[in-house]
């Protein structure tokens, strides 16, 4: 009941927030709200005991993103977003008909926390039952992660790696300039 | 920001705790909620807070941006390092039940510390690598 409530609070604060996004002009308070988007999305989270989740999304989403969007914002001059010139009908359309096509999609969805999902079937159940046996630690969040899904969570560190790498060749190089003027 | 004196005095009572709450997470992800990414995402924020208010130099004096690309190596190196060593035992890539000769459990334990150290480390590097790129770009 209490759960029922505070998911219909969460989500019409969601909701409020990306119209509000959506009509608001100045993009310094479009990068606020941007961050309390992912505040109420990470409570969703947590109402949905997905912990590991949450964090996530409230450390980077509200936290790190919400910093690197505000810096970019600073090297910005213009901080307000131009009025289009006309009203946007036909996209307004394809967002609609596409947005009725996944709610319609939902109906096929099992349930939230149904144990019959498939996606409840297979592996899900070894995990709970072994994990305890095989690697012995009691999240089993951690255990898929870092032992059984070990290869994926490596991928995962080299594409944040090479983001790292992508965001300093294009941006970055501040050796080099620093070294010049230490020079001169 | 120099000038806000109450900012100022609360940034240096958060910094430690920030820092502490993310090695809290970094080694307590057996265990609870968290692992290394969100580990390292939070003692990023903790520079980052602080660069926010006293200013980039400050903090790029105590972690500058050289260091900053050893560490984003480091991590991938002690993750992959880890793999290549179960591999040396004579065991597929990232099996850590060969870490240990007494119980593959301790094993399981010593690789996924090692591992989400690695991880920790690489995302922290990276992510005040990416403030310090964006920071830096509007200063001349």
């Amino acid at each position: 009941m209490i759960d029922t409530l505070i998911d219909i609070t969460l989500l019409v604060f969601l909701t409020t927030t990306a119209i509000a996004i959506i009509n608001i002009r100045n993009l310094f308070v479009i990068v606020m709200l941007f961050g309390i988007f992912s505040l109420h999305s990470a409570g969703l989270f947590v109402v949905m005991d997905a912990a590991d989740v949450a964090f996530t999304e409230a450390a980077v989403g509200a936290g790190i993103s919400s910093v690197l969007m505000l810096a970019t914002l600073a090297l910005m001059k213009e901080h307000n977003e131009k009025k289009p010139a006309h009203r946007a009908r036909i996209p307004l359309l394809v967002v609609l008909i596409t947005g009725a096509a996944l709610v319609y999609g939902t109906y096929d969805i099992p349930s939230f926390g149904d144990p019959d999902a498939p996606a409840q079937q297979h592996l899900k159940q070894r995990y709970i039952e072994k994990s305890m046996q095989e690697i012995g630690v009691p999240n089993t969040v951690t255990a898929v992660l870092a032992s059984y899904r070990g290869y994926d969570t490596l991928g995962e560190v080299i594409v944040i790696f090479t983001a790292g790498i992508g965001v300093m060749l294009l941006i970055g190089g501040r050796l080099k300039h620093r070294k010049k003027q230490d020079k001169s | 920001m120099k000038h806000n004196l109450i900012l100022r005095v609360i940034v240096k009572y958060l910094f430690p705790v920030i820092a502490l709450f993310a090695f809290y997470v970094q080694f307590h992800g057996d265990y609870g909620p968290g692992g290394g990414f969100q580990a390292g995402v939070i003692l990023s924020v903790a520079f980052i807070f602080y660069a926010l208010v006293f200013g980039l130099k400050t903090i790029e004096d105590v972690m500058p941006p050289e260091a900053l690309r050893i560490f984003a190596s480091t991590g991938i190196l002690i993750y992959a390092g880890t793999g290549i060593t179960t591999m040396l035992m004579g065991g597929n890539f990232l099996d850590y039940d060969l870490l240990s000769s007494i119980k593959p459990t301790d094993g399981q334990h010593l690789g996924i510390m090692l591992i989400e150290l690695g991880v920790g480390i690489t995302v922290s590097a990276v992510m005040l690598m990416m403030f310090y790129a964006f920071a830096s770009k509007g200063r001349k």
